[in-house]
């Protein structure tokens, strides 16, 4: 295990590295010059090639390239360009209100998706597979905004059992209040692809040998069931979830967006609207680590989970 | 590795052969069809729009705004008085043109990113995947906007934006089948006889592993058309009063608390299309490839 371990951490460091570097490339590969962008077409040349100095891009691209590597590594990530407070500050100010409802998210996506993809593999090819088949493909063709403007027209408007707008976080009914449509709208979308994995790693490991073998020694099915095959069906479903974090992070920002929730996502796009330069290069920058370093831990999981897996 | 020159497969039989698996392909899974005509027809509504739209969709009509749906407009009137029902057939066409457009670029790019590092292998075929993976790896949404910020909200720059973002997945899906084409008795037929590698690899690898890279296109068009509406939605789609679906959405959310009917008749145009693509994908990815039933 530590030598998993240390091997691991190294092929993360070698990925985070990579994908800086990538991140890097994207931001100047992309023609106009930042400066030119932020001050629009009409600004004099003095008051461009002045920015240019303060954003640093007036120097030679490899220093650039170096300077921002080490930036991005010791967290000194810039500084913004509209507030004026480091990039570093504004992203930690609003992480938790992301990572809670990214985390109850994934939570209750899984407590949907798990048994309804265990519940479609054992009746396959009837009743209850098809409406889950149909029923996740519908969850899976809904963009994320129109999801939530859905829940909110539905649940807010309509039935008026939450608010519209709440970041109102005193007491844990508030809480509820506050996460409670945003989570639904990003869990159910998660459970529709959980519920697809779950299903076939359930198909694939009710035909193992070891499910014949303890049905023909008089084991309840139920057990079988719930026992033997869906521990061994959620090794897949780890891996699966894991790898939808960068489809999770894109849905969360647009949910962010429509119930006017604090987080990276309306961060970004306030970002965007204000051509906060500096912001969006540390939003890449925070991005990529998170998915580093949830790529890690799945795989850190999956070997704790399966004790026969192997960094190859 | 007998056999004389007429046993080398030529590449057009092996054309009619996805053909045909592609017809039985549909006939195996009747939902598939069901998909196809509901994508079909709003391909037709969307090329008939200029004709077939009550009104002008750029038209303002300041006296009558906000009308409800199902009086004398059929899905009701925007915050400018425009018809909603001629800006979703004409929404339609952007949205489909960018979709298509995005899915065909990473179709053919990354299908020739995939064969040639599967054809080669190697250390380019690791440092070319490697790099795929961390593309993939990227959230597709924020790569998505934040080139479309840079670049500008073009047609072009957007079907660019998305195309990056699966241009992975298209290298990816035609990599694998590539290694193991290229191990069969016809490649090394074709090797013998002198052919070159480009065309060893655009007639004898290319149409060997074409039903594959399509049926993950209609899935992944899907996906284009829902990325390109998430953009609009943002404020990064095609500029306004040019009307998208996103957009649509994105106007009508500022008038959710008192005319919720703007969001929706977008919000349902999206989904159908998008829900009609992904069902025929899936059936004829179950088809095709029974083992991957449905994975994602």
């Amino acid at each position: 295990m530590g030598a998993f371990l240390v091997k691991r951490l190294m092929f993360s460091a070698v990925t985070l590295f990579a994908v800086l570097t990538l991140v890097f490339i994207v931001i100047r590969i992309v023609p106009g010059d930042p400066a030119l962008v932020i001050l629009g077409d009409q600004a004099d040349a003095a008051a461009i090639s002045a920015l240019q100095k303060r954003l640093g891009i007036d120097r030679p691209l490899f220093e650039q390239y170096l300077s921002f590597l080490s930036g991005a590594v010791r967290g000194d990530w810039g500084v913004s360009l509209v507030t004026g407070r480091p990039v570093l500050m504004e992203v930690l100010a609003v992480l938790p209100w992301t990572l809670e409802l990214t985390a109850v998210a994934l939570l209750l996506g899984a407590m949907i998706g798990v048994p309804l993809g265990a519940w479609a593999a054992i009746n396959r090819n009837r009743m209850p597979d098809y409406l889950t088949r149909l029923l996740s493909l519908v969850g899976l063709s809904f963009p994320p905004f129109v999801s939530a403007i859905l829940l909110l027209i539905g649940f807010a408007l309509a039935l008026r059992w939450f608010p519209v707008i709440s970041s109102n976080r005193a007491t844990w009914w508030d809480w509820f209040q506050s996460i409670a449509l945003p989570a639904l709208n990003l869990a159910l979308i998660m459970a529709a692809y959980i519920t697809r994995v779950t299903r076939s790693a359930m198909l694939e490991v009710l035909q193992e040998d070891y499910v014949r073998t303890a049905r023909a020694k008089g084991v309840p099915w139920a057990v079988i069931v719930w026992r033997h095959a869906l521990r061994n069906a959620l090794i897949p479903v780890v891996t699966v979830v894991g790898l939808y974090l960068s489809i999770l992070i894109g849905n969360s920002v647009l949910t962010e967006i429509v119930f006017n929730r604090p987080g990276l996502g309306k961060l970004i796009i306030g970002a965007l609207n204000q051509r906060d330069y500096m912001m969006l290069q540390g939003m890449m920058v925070i991005y990529t680590l998170i998915v580093v370093v949830v790529n890690m831990l799945t795989d850190i999981v999956y070997a704790v989970v399966d004790p026969r897996v192997k960094l190859s | 590795m007998s056999g004389s020159i007429h046993d080398v497969p030529d590449a057009a039989p092996e054309r009619l052969r996805w053909l045909k698996a592609t017809v039985s392909a549909f006939n195996a899974n009747k939902t598939s069809w069901f998909g196809l005509v509901v994508f079909a027809i709003v391909v037709v509504l969307a090329v008939l729009a200029p004709w077939i739209a009550p009104h002008d969709p750029l038209e303002q009509n300041v006296f009558s705004k906000l009308r409800p749906p199902f009086e004398t407009y059929y899905l009701g009137t925007d915050y400018f008085g425009r018809d909603i029902l001629s800006r979703l057939l004409h929404g339609a066409r952007i949205s489909l043109v960018i979709g298509i457009l995005a899915t065909i670029v990473a179709l053919v790019v990354g299908s020739m990113i995939g064969i040639v590092a599967g054809w080669y292998g190697g250390r380019l075929d690791i440092i070319v995947m490697q790099t795929m993976d961390m593309l993939l790896a990227f959230p597709a949404l924020i790569l998505g906007l934040i080139l479309v910020a840079m670049l500008g909200p073009s047609i072009g720059n957007i079907v660019i934006a998305i195309a990056i973002t699966s241009i992975p997945s298209f290298a990816r899906i035609a990599r694998a089948p590539t290694i193991a084409v290229k191990e069969r008795e016809f490649i090394d037929a074709g090797r013998s006889l002198g052919f070159s590698d480009l065309r060893l690899m655009a007639r004898h690898v290319l149409p060997n592993i074409f039903p594959e890279i399509l049926v993950m296109g209609s899935l992944w068009l899907a996906s284009a058309i829902r990325t390109e509406a998430s953009l609009a939605f943002i404020g990064l789609g095609v500029k306004p009063p040019i009307p998208t679906w996103g957009g649509m959405i994105r106007e009508g959310f500022e008038n959710i608390l008192e005319s919720y009917w703007l969001v929706l008749a977008p919000s349902i145009a999206i989904l159908v299309v998008v829900f009609a693509l992904n069902i025929l994908g899936d059936g004829l990815r179950d088809a095709i490839d029974p083992k991957l039933k449905g994975e994602r």
